[in-house]
């Protein structure tokens, strides 16, 4: 059980204090999540034929500057480490694969966080302020950023039972809910191939989107899979390269809200993280529909178009207030998306 | 209803910002009288309002959060934006205005007084109901009135999957379209004293662009009030 | 003649009753089968290495407070049994009033159940714990500020994963009307909460029943033995002030016979999973643990308390203390296809003993005040019998019992209550040794 933070940039100005954002976010969401907390950051990305790997040490003395320098040896290049309290980031002249795939023989002893072009994971076991603080969380920028407070269930409070889950380059996982079929399926997955490093059954939707995806699937299929594959309560909210996806189980008892200003889209448990963020008084505001999977990212076209090419679907929240657009109805509806689409 | 002209005069504002959401309802609690109060900068706060027992009047200038207005009795309480879950959840009586939209579970078995929602209501709107009327203006999501007992649940557009299911003898009735009804969940016909039952709601709620006879009536076919082996299919 | 252990009577007869009728049994009481409990663990009284108290003179003190972690009023209790809760609507309105009748006089609570509080209830019960249950059976602020705590109700022993069930003959026009049903339908409860899922969520509605009782009462969190240390951990988490456990013996007014039978862990193992979860968090004895399914003697009550609980809870046994399954009803009992001492329809509504009954002919034969009287004895009774186990083992106050006092007669009874097999210092799956 746990709390879900995302926010979407629309413009540089909100990029250049996206850290700061979200991290009041995380703040309001300390409640329902008070063992953990962590996020991903898609910023500064690194060049064509380069990766960014985040890594974390257990061993406070950890020389990062040697683990960079090793890597530049092996591979072509690699920047000198960023440090972020136990966790660091390099860029790696060299395809992410066989970096990691390096990193696994040589360095065991690091967590590799995450991988990709501008993904950055970290996380903590600890409580959520502290996080913040330690990690220097306020001074990121980004084009977009997930966080994630966790109040742990089943799985214990340990920094890699933390979210976000990395799974796959660029993509990442936060879960507020609890799985019923997470063990089987983690066994099943396990054969396939895919590495846990926990009981968490976050991890294994992590896990299961990771395979659908090296199985070939689109994001959008790998999600729409979980709808058939998991059982449990959940609301997932996905890191893309570009955006992010949310997904609410078709039961949704789980709370999910999203809310969109002409600077931000954002998504949260409880509507006081949102309302931490400038403007949130005359955002748009609604809650994701059950069993239906979302995807916000500039790829996607600026209208809403449900799965047989219709009109979109019932209409989202819609302020008849001063606050808000005037009719929750029709057209209405679609302008309200500008910036997301529904996946056909 | 009609909504309360924003200008009135003599309400004592209550600023979240910087007094605590337990001020708050300490005082509403510990007055003799009724109480004017306007509550500024609520911020998506939970609990705000909650077991008034008067003939408070509250309105509330922004988003609220989990809640709101819980097991209300008496009090007139107006929240000028959205609300979060569980909006007037076990209301006893007295009237709960949101003038956005309302997350799920708004109402959530409450027993009398009026819920008005001017824009949409989330998943299981009237959930366990009891006694209580609640007016959407918008839409409803799914299972709303899951379990609904008594009372009625009017709403203006549409309503989500599974409406009405394991429905008791509450009525339900939508002007829209129903995506899907629940267990037991049938339409009913709505006759003459159907629509007079929903005129006045109506107009009580200051509804005024919606007429009876364009909406359906909903309620239970009874056929799961007693266990019975024909009935499995539904358990 | 060969009977087999696998389609003994009792599973032909199940099965024989299912070909006919179609739909799940359904009955009342607690699990019936055997499992792991009290009994297979047993005292250490004083001997040479350790001193008993005399017993009189030298008090064995018995009160426990409730609730201290934010209530303003904690609930101040003169002995660590309570009456769990069971509703009005299960038990006759005289069943009712004579449980608060009875715990009233020896100092102790009683609880509300799934149909909400009724006026006699309240009047005659001192200590009154209010539920709040997934159904809202008339819940009402009035009686939330007229409680003197409050109990979250995620689910109980008989039925972890389970919602209220109270079938057709029951409803009576007073049930109805309380609990805003129609007459005579077999009422079908939610299992889960109407405006909250999940530890994260109930946190927040914690603290809305805080904000409408204005901080002053304490809050209960009840969850039926499953997976205790995460559920513990997880309504600490919440905010509980206290913690009821129920284990798999714990009994139901109705529910499906496998339900009773196959879900939940016995109060033995849970136990130990709750007190450990507790000290992880540095909460044991500041957030209260209540447990109950199945106690039924003071050496109960003196073995739940070393474990580790703070207060211990009876439902059946209340029930037969007030006259439940009593030899002077068994020609009753017979006539209806059972026997005293069998008898576990309180589902059917038919009780000859006027207990599990809302028919006003059965239930006028309880009499409150001597049905209070019978409680209060054996309640008295529990106590006594926990003050001598506890004085023999050298002890002041009642929780100052600890596990070290206990061994096992089991393998299974010592893995679950983690405590040694009697003569050995071997705990399974905790430390090798003999």
């Amino acid at each position: 059980m746990c709390g879900i933070a995302g926010i979407y940039t629309k413009s540089p100005a909100l990029q250049a204090r996206l850290g700061e954002r979200l991290a009041r976010m995380l703040e309001q969401l300390s409640f329902r999540g008070p063992d953990s907390a962590g996020v991903a950051f898609y910023r500064d990305p690194a060049p064509a034929g380069s990766c960014k790997v985040s890594l974390c040490a257990s061993d406070p003395a950890c020389d990062w500057g040697a683990v960079a320098a090793e890597l530049a040896d092996a591979f072509e290049d690699a920047s000198a480490p960023r440090v972020r309290a136990s966790h660091a980031t390099i860029v790696v002249a060299a395809e992410a694969q066989e970096v990691q795939a390096w990193l696994a023989a040589e360095h065991p002893e690091l967590r590799r966080m995450s991988a990709g072009a501008a993904i950055e994971i970290y996380k903590q076991a600890g409580p959520p302020a502290e996080f913040v603080r330690r990690f220097g969380i306020e001074e990121l920028d980004g084009s977009h950023a997930l966080g994630h407070t966790r109040m742990a269930t089943e799985s214990r409070v340990t920094t890699e039972h933390s979210h976000p889950f990395s799974t796959g380059l660029d993509l990442c996982l936060v879960h507020n809910g609890s799985l019923s079929n997470h063990n089987r399926l983690r066994r099943k997955l396990v054969r396939e191939g895919i590495q846990f490093h926990t009981d968490n059954d976050s991890e294994v939707a992590a896990g299961y989107l990771t395979w659908r995806l090296r199985e070939g699937a689109s994001l959008e299929q790998a999600l729409e899979g979980c709808l058939q594959d998991l059982d449990g309560f959940y609301t997932f909210a996905v890191g893309t390269a570009d955006g992010f996806a949310v997904l609410r189980d078709p039961i949704a008892c789980k709370p999910a809200v999203m809310a969109e200003t002409d600077e931000w889209v954002a998504i949260a448990s409880e509507y006081r993280a949102i309302a931490a963020l400038p403007g949130a008084e005359d955002a748009v505001s609604w809650e994701p529909e059950p069993g239906r999977v979302y995807v916000w990212g500039p790829t996607h076209a600026a209208h809403a178009a449900g799965p047989d090419g219709a009109a979109g679907p019932a209409s989202p929240h819609g302020p008849a207030s001063p606050h808000g657009p005037a009719s929750p109805h029709g057209p209405a509806g679609a302008a309200r998306r500008a910036g997301a689409a529904l996946v056909a | 209803m009609a909504i309360p002209d924003a200008t009135r005069e003599a309400l004592v504002a209550f600023d979240l910002e910087s007094a605590s959401v337990r001020e708050l309802n300490q005082r509403l609690h510990d007055a003799g009288e009724p109480q004017r109060v306007r509550v500024l900068g609520p911020g998506g706060r939970h609990s705000i309002a909650v077991g008034l027992n008067g003939e408070h009047e509250v309105e509330i200038e922004g988003h609220v959060g989990y809640y709101c207005a819980g097991m209300n009795q008496l009090a007139s309480v107006l929240v000028r934006g959205n609300c979060g879950v569980g909006v007037a959840e076990n209301m006893m009586s007295g009237t709960v205005t949101v003038e956005g939209s309302a997350s799920q579970s708004a109402a959530a078995s409450a027993r009398g007084g009026l819920l008005l929602v001017h824009g949409d209501a989330s998943a299981r709107c009237a959930i366990s109901l009891k006694g209580a009327e609640v007016v959407v203006r918008g839409d409803v999501g799914h299972m709303s009135a899951f379990m609904a007992q008594k009372g009625t649940l009017v709403v203006c557009g549409d309503a989500g999957e599974a409406l009405g299911d394991s429905l008791y003898e509450a009525r339900l009735y939508v002007r829209g379209e129903v995506r899907s009804l629940g267990a037991d969940c049938v339409e009913k016909e709505l006759r003459e004293e159907h629509a007079e039952e929903l005129a006045e709601l109506l107009e009580r709620a200051g509804v005024e662009d919606a007429s009876p006879h364009e909406f359906r009536r909903y309620g239970s076919a009874r056929a799961l009030y007693n266990f019975h082996e024909d009935n499995l299919g539904s358990y | 003649m060969r009977e087999s252990a696998t389609f003994d009577r009792e599973a032909i007869a199940e099965i024989q009753r299912a070909a006919r009728e179609g739909l799940y049994d359904i009955r009342g009481f607690g699990a019936k089968r055997r499992v792991p409990n009290f009994d297979d663990l047993l005292l250490l009284g004083a001997s040479v290495s350790r001193y008993p108290l005399e017993g009189y003179r030298e008090r064995c003190a018995t009160d426990v407070t409730i609730g201290t972690r934010f209530a303003r009023e904690p609930l101040h209790l003169e002995i660590p049994v309570t009456i769990a809760g069971m509703s009005f609507g299960s038990l006759s309105g005289q069943a009712k009033e004579a449980l608060g009748r009875g715990a009233s006089e020896v100092g102790t609570s009683t609880t509300t159940g799934d149909g909400g509080m009724t006026p006699e209830e309240r009047e005659h019960s001192r200590t009154l714990v209010y539920q709040l249950l997934p159904s809202r059976y008339g819940m009402n602020p009035d009686d939330l500020r007229r409680a003197d705590a409050i109990e979250v109700v995620v689910g109980q022993g008989a039925k972890p994963g389970g919602g209220g069930m109270l079938l057709g003959h029951k409803i009576s026009e007073r049930v109805a009307a309380m609990r805003d049903l129609p007459v005579g339908i077999d009422q079908r409860s939610a299992c889960r909460h109407p405006d909250w899922t999940g530890p994260d969520d109930l946190e927040i509605k914690i603290e809305e029943l805080r904000e409408i009782t204005d901080w002053r009462i304490p809050i209960f969190v009840k969850v039926g033995a499953s997976r205790t240390y995460y559920d513990v951990a997880l309504a600490v988490k919440a905010g509980a002030d206290a913690i009821v456990l129920d284990g798999m013996q714990g009994g139901t007014a109705a529910t499906q016979e496998v339900f009773i039978e196959h879900v939940g862990i016995p109060i033995l193992a849970a136990i130990p999973q709750a007190v450990e979860s507790l000290m992880e968090l540095g909460m044991h004895r500041e957030v209260q643990l209540i447990v109950s399914g199945g106690i039924r003697t003071g050496a109960d009550v003196a073995k739940a308390l070393a474990l580790g609980a703070d207060a211990v809870s009876l439902g059946v046994a209340a029930l037969i203390a007030l006259g439940d399954n009593a030899p002077e009803h068994d020609a009753a009992y017979r006539a209806l296809g059972s026997a005293a001492g069998y008898y576990d329809d309180y589902q059917a509504g038919l009780d000859p003993a006027g207990i599990t009954t809302q028919d006003e002919q059965l239930a006028a034969r309880l009499d409150p005040i001597a049905g209070g009287r019978r409680v209060a004895n054996y309640l008295r009774t529990l106590v006594l019998e926990a003050q001598t186990l506890a004085r023999a083992c050298g002890k002041s106050h009642l929780l100052n019992l600890e596990p070290e006092d206990l061994v096992a007669l089991t393998i299974e009874a010592a893995a679950m209550a983690r405590v040694p097999l009697a003569g050995t210092s071997w705990v399974p799956g905790v430390s090798a040794g003999v």
